[in-house]
């Protein structure tokens, strides 16, 4: 890479902004940008907001993006085939068996690739692998070519038992490949080596159902950049937070379902990690949903997969989000047996919060933010709009809130907040102390514009040690895209009892999936520190379904890992014990499958650059004071320009803190001050 | 003083969560497929004095949510009498009689003490794969006592004071095929009791014992107006439906499940009086459950009453001991899911007529719990055991969910691979089952078919315990039924289907040689042939239904390619309405 070539930029596109951070390394500046983002042309509103650069002078662009996602979501995806064992053409449409909902049997399901277009080709695989029926590449042609002639854009073929032994997937992707008309081809084993028929299904029919889509998404973006003078390179976040080449992207978009949001997380985690605090919960308070996800030790906690809606199931390492429906747009209700209920209906953004005056009749959180005035009605945030209706959503609660349950109407707001912070700091509490986490070493991350209205609640709701807002909330995801390392993830079901077990064969098979991984990952070209892989084992008692995950703390070295069947069995019971309170000595143990993960580290960012520069002081940023309704009462608050405080500055509750793209609320009793890099650390007031 | 909504809401979140909770830690620490899949467990809170329910968690298995409370009575009845109740305790039993359902159930009830005091009890209830009896499993469909179903023991201490006791855990063991499974799934359930008594604690430290009571006694009273207002909603007047079970594994007669469900302003009796008396073979249920039933049955007509004991209190239950839904020891009982789904049927079937805008099309309604079992080359013996899926009934919403579990149930299969990996079996179809599904405005959900080879030189016995083989799940509001329930097995000859139809124990097949289960799809909703005519031919095209069912259910004229016959189907459809 030529040395002149320093600007990195981080690009989230999301689905009414598309965040941009602009990054020069050499000179440690910064800048950041937010444009409209162009639905179903993402690329033009990308772009816009490159429009002032030379794209010459860019070394990387990393993109988050929810075009899969969205996809997704509003099954927009491509017309696939199916091409499956024998008795088997249905196990997409079957799922586990499950329902929608555990009460009610109401409702249907509409699997993404149609009945008729999922075909039986003759071919089995045994549980241990031994192939009793070889595939026949003829029946494959022609099973392919009927699937392109009725209109598939692409193509999945799907074996059971192929995690052990793909041999038969592998014949039949190379015979199909010679008839079909694109590169949109895959079998299971490809997108996921492991057990479990409909999980391995879904997960690859999802890929193939993207591919065609995200394909092109990314082949339009990357010719738009490079048709403007971009040569640098070009990556991909994926749903675990890693970056990957475009490449890669484009054969695994399944991989993509969660990029954006990963990309807050990562972003969170190295925040919080140059803030000096390694344990961290990232809040994101959007419009209908309020989405958490825990960082451990500076390192954010990834979930085996995901659902992304019923019946779709994704299996791929993720970023662990949990969402729970209250966001600023959550409906507040009484409902018949007289409980007050924020969300999880929503009023999403159209017709969105009755305050907004864009037809909303229904009270939200938001409604109650800005009467109590927490929300500059005045100034609101995103620039859309140039002040919010405060009478309409006073008498919004009047009507739906306070006369059903007695309360006056300031009550009532309050009620509607208080119970909101209520589910988010159930929310905090799922991630945190219900899986063994002590709350009291763990700090909040509020982002998003919301988040921050609500983290001094909620710390003292949870017994939370502090909240960290970070300098630019509303970015938070752009500039994950310029800081998260590359990787890539394997797995490969093995099913080896720990009695007998063949240690070299295990030492080999993790041997060559670190090379096959790293493969990958120098593949794209990316200037790296190092690269590291880690390993982990799903291991069981024998008998048992499920597994927990355990790290192996060994790495590979002059072509060994020196594994053994003591380190073996050691992380193993340490794994369970902390899982479960009780071992169960004398039960035989199994490795489940090997779970590989290369981690090409990226050179450090030095978070320093976001800090205030010297012309900040208390001065500058001093706004006018506000009646703000704390606890009960109307209370004097001051009110603060955000990005003005300089370093070092301390504002106690109760106080405002207002920025372009999001408001900070300091309760009575808490204390912020801004530190080293520019964020805001909330704590208790100390007496 | 009674409790501001904010905490209440507040509260009701935390306490909840706590057995939501415990469920999780018991589904991820579970041995059997059936609690670790299958989610064939469940976890609450109930109250000191009565063990009424006070708190349940939203993901254990539908039907405990009502018998749970039956269990933890048991345990409060018998320290009542023997007293010798210590903090510390934890009681053990599969008594169905006592706490309802079947002997694979096994409760475990340890009360909660705050400052020496009986707050609440915590109950853990798991079905285990395996303990005793003539079958494997203990789906004997051809029991006659208790005693040929497997081991019942009744409330005893697993805990004593804090010390285990490690001879009734031995007694566990000694008593089943799978006792290594049993273990594990015992110590997942106390890692259950641990925890959520641990979060009772912590909730206790947090709020005060004098908020929390009040949070209880609070939610229990709203779930009651709730269901108040939703049965004043419904018109007053008698509701009777008749349903049939196809036999009771030992004598090939249909067994009568008659409801007479009476409206009353807010309050409803449910009165199954003329319900078939106890019967010779497994398919009786004891009050407990019957009640469980009819509590599942109502959860799924009014989705938003929460589950705990106040939404019963409108409730009247008629469940005479002279009829198999309240028999006592030692009735056998193991085929209790059979009978408890066609008691939710029969509220349904009510219903449709009270109140059709609520109805659906019968459930399929079976639960298929079929076992194979033989013995491997080292002369360990092997045990799988599995419940079928079948399709959702047709609603005013939707056409009726493909291959759903029972409303009894939220459990999910386990994985053909997963099966295949751990036992010599081979799956040679899993797959959805054409021309299954009531016909309807809105279809049912189609069954399934599972064919299944066996791979050991030993081959397997094959055990099965369904109903629908005689009376079919029906359809509501004009729709029609579905396709009835089928078993066949390979034999030296052919085909063979048993007498009873799916109660089967004594078939062995040899290796290479398959079996076949065709479950049934759900009734359909409304009438068949106001369904539109492109719906019917999409459903040709993808394999639903056959074109010979879109012209004698539906009237219309389609052929295989889904191409419409417009005027033969406009005459099919005259033809019909005259």
């Amino acid at each position: 890479m030529s040395s002149s070539k320093r600007m990195m930029i981080g690009a989230d596109v999301g689905g009414t902004f598309t965040d941009l951070f602009f990054f020069n390394e050499a000179e440690g500046r910064f800048r950041v940008g937010k444009v409209p983002s162009t639905r179903g042309d993402e690329a033009t509103g990308f772009l816009s907001g490159l429009t002032d650069r030379d794209l010459g002078d860019v070394a990387t662009i990393v993109h988050g993006t929810t075009v899969g996602t969205n996809a997704l979501l509003e099954r927009k995806g491509a017309r696939i085939g199916v091409i499956t064992t024998p008795g088997f053409r249905d196990t997409l449409e079957m799922r586990r068996r499950d329902r929608r909902k555990t009460w009610g049997l109401w409702g249907d399901f509409t699997p993404i690739a149609d009945r008729d277009m999922r075909v039986e080709v003759a071919e089995r695989t045994l549980a241990d692998g031994t192939v009793r029926v070889a595939v026949d590449p003829d029946e494959v042609r022609q099973a392919a070519q009927t699937l392109a002639a009725k209109g598939a854009e692409a193509l999945a073929i799907i074996f059971i038992n192929s995690y052990a032994n793909p041999a038969n997937e592998n014949a039949a992707v190379a015979a199909a490949g010679e008839v079909w008309p694109n590169e949109h081809l895959e079998c299971s084993s490809m997108i996921l080596h492991e057990i479990r028929e409909f999980e391995r299904a879904s997960t690859t029919a999802l890929n193939a159902y993207l591919q065609p889509l995200v394909g092109s998404y990314l082949g339009k973006l990357e010719d738009r950049l490079r048709a403007e003078g971009f040569d640098g390179e070009f990556h991909i976040v994926q749903s675990n937070g890693g970056v990957m080449s475009v490449e890669t992207a484009r054969s695994l978009p399944v991989r993509t379902a969660l990029s954006g949001p990963a990309a807050g997380v990562i972003a969170g985690g190295a925040i919080a990690r140059a803030a000096g605090f390694p344990n961290v919960i990232t809040c994101d308070l959007g419009g209908t949903s309020f989405d958490v996800s825990l960082i451990l030790d500076g390192t954010s906690v990834l979930a085996p997969q995901t659902t992304v809606d019923f019946g779709l199931v994704i299996r791929t390492p993720m970023v662990e989000i949990t969402t729970i429906g209250a966001g600023g747009g959550s409906i507040a209700a009484v409902d018949r047996g007289g409980l007050l209920q924020v969300g999880p209906e929503s009023a999403g953004s159209v017709p969105g919060p009755v305050c907004y005056a864009q037809g909303g009749g229904r009270p939200t959180l938001t409604d109650a933010n800005v009467v109590l005035g927490r929300i500059n009605a005045e100034n609101p945030i995103g620039g859309k709009l140039d002040r919010l209706d405060v009478a309409a959503a006073k008498a919004a609660i009047v009507t739906h809130v306070a006369d059903p349950l007695g309360l006056d109407v300031m009550q009532a707001a309050e009620a509607i907040v208080t119970v909101a912070n209520a589910k988010m700091a159930g929310a905090i509490r799922l991630v945190s102390i219900e899986r063994g986490h002590d709350p009291t070493e763990f700090a909040a991350m509020p982002f998003g514009g919301g988040g921050a209205l609500h983290a001094g609640a909620l710390i003292m709701d949870v017994g939370l040690a502090k909240a960290l807002v970070p300098r630019f909330p509303g970015v938070t995801s752009a500039m994950g895209c310029v800081i998260a390392d590359m990787r890539h993830d394997h797995v490969q079901t093995v099913n080896w009892p720990l009695d007998g077990l063949d240690v070299a064969s295990l030492d080999r098979l993790m041997v060559d999936t670190a090379a096959d991984a790293r493969v990958v990952i120098d593949r794209a070209g990316v200037v790296l520190d190092r690269v590291d892989v880690v390993f982990e084992l799903d291991m069981h008692y024998i008998g048992q379904t499920h597994a927990v995950p355990v790290e192996v703390p060994v790495t590979v070295a002059e072509g060994t890992t020196g594994i053994t069947l003591e380190i073996l069995r050691s992380a193993f019971e340490s794994a369970y014990k902390s899982h479960f309170s009780r071992l169960l000595p004398g039960l035989p143990v199994r490795i489940v499958s090997l779970r590989t993960a290369a981690i090409g580290r990226r050179p450090h960012f030095d978070l320093a650059a976001l800090k205030p520069g010297d012309s900040a002081s208390l001065e500058s940023a001093a706004l006018e004071s506000r009646q703000v309704w704390f606890d009960g009462g109307w209370l004097e608050t001051t009110v603060w320009k955000r990005l003005s405080l300089p370093v070092g500055a301390s504002i106690k509750g109760p106080a405002i803190l207002e920025q372009p793209d999001a408001t900070i609320v300091i309760d009575p009793g808490l204390v912020g001050e801004v530190d080293d890099h520019g964020n805001l650390v909330i704590g208790r007031l100390q007496a | 003083m009674s409790l501001d909504p904010v905490t209440l809401a507040v509260l009701k979140g935390r306490l909840e969560q706590i057995a939501d909770e415990m469920d999780a830690t018991l589904f991820r620490s579970a041995f059997n497929p059936i609690i670790a899949e299958a989610h064939d467990a469940c976890h609450g809170l109930y109250d000191a004095e009565t063990g009424a329910t006070l708190i349940q968690g939203g993901t254990g298995l539908p039907i405990f949510v009502g018998a749970m409370a039956f269990a933890v009575k048991a345990v409060i009845d018998k320290v009542a009498v023997d007293g010798g109740l210590n903090e510390g305790d934890t009681f053990l039993f599969n008594d169905p009689y006592l706490g309802g359902t079947h002997l694979n159930d096994f409760r475990l009830v340890r009360p909660v003490y705050r400052d020496g005091v009986l707050f609440c009890w915590l109950a853990s209830v798991g079905h285990w794969v395996d303990i005793g009896g003539n079958v494997p499993g203990n789906y004997n469909a051809k029991a006659t006592e208790s005693f040929q179903e497997g081991v019942l023991i009744p409330p005893v201490k697993l805990i004593d004071a804090g010390q285990f006791r490690q001879d009734i855990a031995d007694i566990l063991t000694a008593n089943s095929r799978t006792p290594d499974s049993n273990h594990g799934d015992l110590n997942g359930q106390i890692n259950a009791l641990d925890l959520g008594e641990r979060r009772v604690h912590a909730l206790l430290d947090e709020y005060g014992i004098g908020t929390v009571n009040q949070a209880l006694d609070a939610l229990g009273e709203r779930a009651e107006a709730l269901m108040r207002e939703n049965i004043a909603a419904l018109p007053d007047g008698t509701y009777s439906y008749d349903d049939y079970l196809d036999n009771d594994g030992v004598t090939d007669a249909p067994l009568l499940i008659a409801l007479d469900l009476t409206i009353d302003g807010d309050t409803m009796r449910l009165d199954f009086s003329r319900t078939a008396p106890p019967c010779a073979g497994p398919l009786n249920i004891a009050l407990s459950t019957a009640t469980a039933a009819c509590y599942v049955a109502l959860k799924h007509v009014f989705t938003d009453v929460p589950a705990n004991a106040g939404c019963l209190r409108p409730i009247e239950f008629v469940i005479p001991e002279t009829t198999l839904l309240g028999v006592s020891a030692p009735k056998p009982v193991a085929g209790y899911t059979e009978t408890i789904l066609r008691v939710i049927d029969a509220v349904f079937g009510a219903f449709a007529e009270a109140a059709p805008d609520r109805a659906n099309g019968s459930p399929y309604a079976t639960i298929n719990a079929l076992s194979m079992a033989g013995h491997r080359k080292d002369g360990k013996r092997w045990v799988m055991f599995c419940f079928f899926g079948g399709g959702l009934g047709g609603n005013p919403l939707s056409d009726g969910l493909n291959h759903g579990n029972n409303p009894i149930s939220t459990a999910t299969i386990p994985p053909a691979e997963i099966l295949e990996s751990a036992y010599p079996v081979m799956f040679t179809k899993w797959a959805l089952r054409p021309d299954s599904a009531g016909a309807g405005e809105h279809r049912g959900g189609l069954g399934a078919v599972y064919e299944i080879e066996a791979l050991d030189d030993g081959g397997a016995d094959v055990f099965l315990l369904g109903e629908r083989g005689k009376f079919p799940p029906f359809g509501v509001n004009g729709g029609g039924p579905a396709a009835m329930n089928r078993f066949y097995y390979q034999t030296e000859t052919g085909e063979a289907s048993p007498p009873l139809v799916s109660k089967v124990t004594d078939v062995h097949i040899e290796k290479g040689m398959r079996i076949r289960l065709e479950s049934p799809g759900g009734g359909g909703y409304g009438d068949p042939r106001n369904r539109d005519p492109d719906l019917v031919a999409r459903d040709v095209c993808r394999g639903y239904i056959s074109p010979d069912s879109a012209l004698a259910d539906y009237g219309v004229a389609v052929d295989g390619a889904g191409q419409i016959d417009a005027e033969a189907t406009a005459s099919a459809r005259q033809e019909a309405a005259e």
